[in-house]
């Protein structure tokens, strides 16, 4: 019986894989990948980079969202063949080895989490956002992350800590 | 969940992926932005033996207007690219309104508009922008391009007329024959729902008559359905209380809703009805600003 994980990283003998050479969070990665697996999986189980979420596996939910390229996008949703030559940032590239990103202080701050499932999607489509627009107003915050669902807060401290996060942004 | 397995080919021109549809024999399946192909792959409701994505094909990713007036949308040009588009802004109101409100704000980033037309979910916005526009697809195959009208193009639920070895490389809107005005609106129970129920209109206006008229209507009905009646009623004079109010009785008894956990069947003409008259009301305020 083959592990979840082994089925994906040890593409079983006589199936085609492709070589796909993408930037992570600033590194420079080569994986053999078989073209059905989606780019959540070559993350996650490949690459053992388990902060990008799998909630809804539907494109629904936004757990999964991480920067492709600088923009958002579901990485349940994309095919991780077509990754190849593209720079693909999560949520573990956020931080510094001794510093948090402001979009992560500020969701400590504003308590912006309870169970925290959904947020390494929240943090990177607010990464996104705050890029585009470093001031925005509660509406634009709101409508950014409409994309992002949270079960657990009534996103009301998500909103906070993205504001948290850009006033600390724009003051540096 | 994981697709079936598949073979992956990644063409850098429209003539190798014709050529590998081609090939394909019917078993080929185009992938663009992949936010409903993808999910569909998922799910196992799709288990194309190919799949060619025409995402490294690079001059596919535009909109723009032609000199006379003609936009062009290209079959890679995203959902996020109309909505923050300038000359969308200023040139096609019904683009410009439906683009915020496709699927959620992730999904704009990759989903693309040419796609969705394809897709032919009944569901889907911009379909109903396309019908209520007079929109055409240009299709390309071995033997050349050919233009094929948007009422012809949608058979039904998720099936179009392409054959199995043309590509939908782009879409066109024709030039407006007076000022185009128009509006989107669409009940959604939260983002990235599909619609309870949506509206698509588009006016040409000229000396503040009416020139030309389409509306469209979203998720009441088997396909996206066209409401030439109503569209017809507002044309050859001005934008008045009763005849808007004409043109809203008139979308609701072309709408063929089901009840469903969305909403009633009564409930959703309802809203058509609604839904249009705000659409043709906000026009005709702006177009006495204008004045």
């Amino acid at each position: 019986m083959t592990s979840l994980y082994e089925e994906v990283s040890v593409t079983p003998v006589g199936v085609p894989v492709r070589r796909v050479t993408l930037t992570v969070n600033g590194e420079r990665r080569i994986a053999d990948v078989e073209p059905r697996l989606l780019l959540a999986h070559l993350l996650r189980q490949a690459f053992k980079l388990t902060g990008t979420h799998i909630g809804c596996d539907t494109t629904n939910c936004g757990a999964c969202t991480v920067l492709f390229d600088g923009r958002p996008i579901k990485s349940c949703t994309m095919l991780a063949v077509q990754a190849d030559g593209h720079e693909v940032e999560t949520v573990e590239g956020l931080a510094t080895a001794s510093e948090l990103h402001p979009v992560q202080e500020g969701f400590k701050e504003e308590h912006g989490l309870q169970c925290g499932y959904c947020t390494p999607g929240m943090m990177m489509s607010a990464k996104a956002l705050l890029a585009e627009n470093p001031d925005p107003t509660e509406d634009e915050i709101r409508w950014a992350l409409s994309g992002n669902l949270c079960r657990c807060t009534g996103y009301q401290n998500i909103v906070k800590a993205v504001l948290w996060a850009a006033t600390k942004m724009r003051a540096s | 969940m994981y697709p079936s397995r598949f073979r992956y080919e990644s063409p850098r021109t429209v003539e190798e992926a014709i050529a590998l549809l081609e090939e394909g024999k019917g078993e080929a399946k185009i992938l663009a932005g992949g936010q409903s192909l993808v999910p569909m792959l998922k799910l196992r409701f799709a288990n194309p033996e190919m799949l060619v994505d025409i995402n490294n094909i690079s001059d596919l990713d535009y909109h723009r207007f032609d000199a006379d007036g003609t936009l062009r949308i290209g079959a890679l040009c995203r959902h996020e690219h109309l909505e923050k588009s300038a000359v969308i802004a200023a040139g096609q109101p019904t683009i410009a309104a439906a683009a915020p409100l496709v699927a959620d704000p992730i999904v704009r980033t990759r989903g693309t508009f040419v796609g969705s037309v394809c897709h032919g979910d009944p569901q889907g916005d911009w379909a109903a922008c396309m019908m209520a526009l007079d929109g055409r697809i240009v299709a390309q195959g071995p033997a050349g391009r050919r233009e094929i009208p948007v009422r012809e193009f949608v058979t039904g639920p998720f099936q179009n007329v392409l054959a199995y070895n043309e590509l939908a490389v782009e879409a066109v809107i024709p030039a407006p024959r007076g000022v185009p005005h128009g509006g989107y609106l669409k009940l959604e129970r939260r983002v990235g729902d599909f619609a309870t129920a949506a509206v698509a209109v588009a006016l040409e206006m000229s000396g503040g008559s009416v020139v030309r008229a389409g509306i469209a209507l979203t998720g009441v009905g088997g396909s996206t359905l066209d409401a030439p009646e109503a569209a017809a009623s507002l044309v050859g004079g001005p934008l008045t209380a009763e005849g808007i109010a004409q043109a809203g009785d008139l979308a609701a008894a072309a709408s063929k809703p089901r009840t469903d956990h969305r909403g009633s069947a009564s409930y959703k003409r309802h809203i058509i009805s609604t839904f249009t008259m705000r659409i043709l009301h906000r026009i005709a305020e702006s177009d006495e600003r204008a004045a």
